[in-house]
């Protein structure tokens, strides 16, 4: 029997970016808010050590923060004819555990998704025709990017995110990106500064007529102090980012610029290593009662709420809602139901590998999002009337890191191991660059996400199965990228040049991006969508579900700036809208 | 995740309590945070370097055997010391005998079942059991073709019979589930771990394998080199325990 706890304003599932920018927006509003974080309190001075974070086999390849399966694990399948089995160990995709979420170990990119994004079926069935975009499974988000500007405004400068603008209020600006849509201030703090890898890159795309530019990053490259007065240091280029927690107060995580703030306020509480077990529907099933959770010694506690809101990584809402039976699943031999449906990852696998002789690239010079980049081909920034897709990628250059365990670039032809591989890892080191492309994801009818009806978790509960295999649209937009790639590598003259094509049957075993978009979506729509505009169930009127799994579809970008302003996007309407008149702030 | 080491704050409370959670509200410890945030000296879990005498899970004969193997992988030359001075035996060992060794991290439920390429390892065992199985299963191998033990072979042989095992030309009789590529596969992983990994974990000795690539290591700092383009970065590496 699950002890019953004294009521709160807001409970909150996941303390990472969106529980904690929700529990700081609404603390604010002056509401009392618990958060329910399945991992461990982690803070930079104690667990992102300057004195041992730079070790690539404990946090990179061990991966010490990262969710590990024996916590909560996920079967996976290419189509429904396969049975799906666990992935024992993550690698195509790591998600996050404890306090910061994924928000500690990302890589720091921080994108607006196109206005198109937003309205893809419109947009492409418009330009293109109806016919096509039958194959996909496309649906509007039922929300504008010209609305959620000053949202991705908020995101950037609580990060204090380091960029340049390319479209300053409709006025194009050389040097920055001309796809993106208008802005209506700059980034917060100027660009990082490039490599030789990212600089050569660039000007061999200006000389081929295109538009590189420095990625936004929220690895800083100077000292800024954001919107709550927390204060950020300059990014030191270690090679320790992505994977690991940041121990110079450089990249933006929860840690270094909502928490500091957050965690003073006497209406907010952190409930850490309690697991939440499942959403609790009052009896007519229209609203939610609160949650039960279990903590550390397996004590289970009924927290009721008033505000329900999950905030968890985006395959764990969905999952959430699946164990809660919220709304319903979808099955994708009758394409009914909504919960599960448009999964939806990211096309990688197009990319090619510079080698030259006599460089000196020093790759572990980076940082997680020190890239430069074009969206020359990326979403509809290019005219698709004569191609055989839709859809796009962004293509960029970056160095992250040359850390030796995972980055060992050798020749084609070279053997992994003795004498002769020794010779060529040692002059290959140096002399290797790379170029990839980052393709969108688009939903189709047997993409989703639901139950496993085999494997359990620790507490018993059915894991999340994903059914997913890249669609043929979509491996028809990497090969043409695959193309791309290989005009602008050549035009850089190399020694020798490989180019990798994406093709069939998704792996999970080797690391992909942890880019996992869609189950729980939002729309104007509730027969096609699972949330509303603003990010609250059609089922469940108190209950907000915030992150990627509100995507209909995924973007040749990273997706956290997007989830950042959904997430500035929801507290705005529980704030503004849903705090003075309870219910259903869209009617169906 | 290393040996002996001191149960930290987090793993304390991770395993232990059988507080109820209402008890230790507003403790410096509790894992229920209100109104501060929650620092406390010293909570915080450096690494231990490993103890560089004995084996922790090998025998001393699987010892010899794999330490014949990783110098074979990694040969010494002139470029660098092979794969048995550089440690990546003692570094595998010290990996098998902890969480790494016992899947402690993984999912390890049943039903197993033979998976597609696609959905990863998913034998029971553990990589501590795969060595046990797989370095029994090649000592047979090569007693039953040479008449002696894998170490005693001539480096050309040994390269031979590793060869054989990465192209799928020995089948060794392993344990159900099991294949002679996968565990070839897993033994040249951990050899370039223990390779590049920082020596505290056993390998890496000398920074061998930073030498030989060039990487730098443990340095924090490189805003003074970032835009010094194609320019060889002029400070060698460092280990987390200041080796240099």
């Amino acid at each position: 029997m699950a002890r019953l706890l004294p009521r709160k304003d807001v409970v909150i599932m996941g303390l990472g970016w969106t529980g904690a920018v929700l529990a700081q927006e609404l603390t604010d509003a002056g509401l009392d808010v618990v958060a329910i974080e399945r991992g461990p309190w982690r803070d930079t001075a104690t667990d992102f050590n300057i004195g041992y974070m730079p070790d690539e086999l404990r946090f990179s390849v061990r991966k010490e923060l990262f969710l590990s399966p024996v916590v909560e694990a996920m079967t996976m399948r290419n189509n429904a004819d396969q049975v799906a089995l666990p992935m024992r160990d993550y690698g195509s995709f790591l998600p996050g555990h404890g306090v910061g979420g994924a928000g500690v170990h990302w890589n720091g990119y921080v994108w607006r998704f196109f206005g198109s994004d937003f309205q893809l079926k419109t947009h492409l069935s418009k330009r293109y025709g109806a016919r096509r975009v039958s194959e996909l499974q496309l649906e509007d988000w039922g929300v504008s990017y010209d609305e959620l500007e000053h949202c991705f405004d908020r995101f950037e400068y609580l990060t204090g995110t380091s960029g340049k603008a390319g479209n300053l209020k409709g006025q194009k600006i050389e040097g920055g990106n001309v796809f993106e849509d208008a802005r209506a201030r700059d980034y917060p703090t100027p660009p990082l500064k490039m490599p030789y890898a990212a600089a050569l890159f660039m000007e061999t795309a200006r000389g081929l007529g295109l538009h590189p530019f420095p990625a936004p990053a929220a690895n800083l490259s100077q000292p800024y102090v954001n919107p709550l007065g927390v204060a950020m240091g300059q990014c030191t280029y270690c090679g320790f980012c992505e994977r690991f927690g940041c121990a110079n107060y450089s990249k933006a995580t929860p840690q270094t610029t909502i928490l500091p703030v957050l965690m003073k306020k006497k209406n907010f509480e952190a409930r850490t290593e309690c697991e939440v077990l499942k959403i609790n529907l009052h009896p007519d099933g229209k609203t939610a009662s609160g949650v039960i959770y279990v903590d550390r010694s397996g004590e289970e506690y009924e927290q009721p709420a008033d505000i329900i809101l999950l905030c968890g990584y985006g395959l764990m809402n969905v999952r959430m809602l699946l164990l809660s039976g919220i709304g319903k699943a979808y099955d994708a031999t009758t394409g009914e139901g909504t919960v599960g449906r448009n999964y939806c990852y990211q096309t990688q696998g197009a990319g090619v590998r510079l080698i030259f002789e006599g460089k000196h690239f020093n790759p572990f010079i980076g940082t997680g999002a020190l890239a430069a980049v074009i969206d020359d081909f990326n979403g509809d920034a290019f005219d698709h009337s004569s191609l055989d897709f839709v859809g796009g990628a962004g293509i960029s250059c970056g160095t992250s890191n040359g850390r030796p365990i995972g980055y060992r670039p050798t020749p084609q032809g070279t053997p992994r191991w003795g004498a002769k591989w020794k010779k060529a890892v040692a002059e290959t080191y140096q002399n290797t660059m790379g170029i990839g492309a980052q393709g969108s994801s688009y939903p189709v009818r047997g993409n989703y996400l639901d139950l496993d009806p085999t494997y359990k978790d620790r507490f018993g509960r059915p894991l999340l199965r994903v059914t997913f295999d890249f669609p043929d649209n979509d491996l028809r937009m990497a090969n043409y990228m695959s193309g791309q790639l290989t005009k602008i590598g050549r035009a850089m003259n190399p020694r020798e040049l490989t180019v990798s094509h994406a093709g069939k049957g998704w792996n999970s075993v080797p690391y992909q991006t942890t880019h996992n978009t869609g189950g729980a979506t939002m729309g104007a729509n509730p027969r096609t969508s699972v949330v509303n505009r603003y990010l609250q169930s059609w089922d469940v009127s108190n209950l907000f579900v915030i992150g990627a799994s509100a995507f209909q579809n995924n973007a040749g970008k990273n997706p956290t700036g997007t989830v950042g302003a959904l997430a500035y996007w929801a507290a705005e309407a529980i704030r503004d809208r849903y705090l003075k008149k309870p219910g259903a702030l869209v009617g169906t | 995740m290393l040996r002996g080491q001191k149960p930290s704050r987090r793993r304390f409370l991770a395993s232990a309590s059988a507080l109820p959670i209402l008890a230790i509200t507003g403790h410096a410890q509790a894992a229920n945070i209100s109104g501060h945030l929650p620092w406390e000296a010293f909570a915080g879990e450096p690494p231990r370097p490993v103890n560089p005498m004995g084996w922790y899970f090998f025998t001393p004969a699987e010892a010899t055997t794999v330490e014949a193997i990783v110098d074979r992988l990694i040969p010494a030359d002139h470029l660098s010391v092979g794969g048995k001075d550089a440690g990546c035996a003692i570094f595998i060992d010290r990996q098998l005998a902890g969480s790494f060794g016992k899947s402690s991290r993984l999912y390890m439920k049943g039903p197993f079942a033979k998976g597609l390429p696609t959905q990863g390892y998913q034998a029971e065992l553990t990589p501590a059991a795969r060595y046990r199985d797989g370095l029994r299963a090649l000592e047979a191998h090569v007693r039953g073709a040479h008449g002696k033990g894998f170490a005693q072979l001539s480096g050309e042989q040994q390269d031979e019979i590793l060869a054989g095992l990465e192209s799928g030309k020995i089948e060794l009789k392993l344990a159900p589930g099991l294949s002679t590529r996968g565990f070839f596969d897993l033994v040249l992983e951990n050899t370039m771990e223990g390779f590049f990994a920082d020596p505290l974990y056993g390998g890496n000795k000398g920074l061998a394998g930073w030498k030989l690539v060039g990487f730098p290591g443990a340095r924090y700092d490189y805003r003074d080199h970032v835009d010094k383009h194609n320019v060889p970065y002029p400070r060698g590496p460092v280990s987390i325990y200041g080796e240099t």
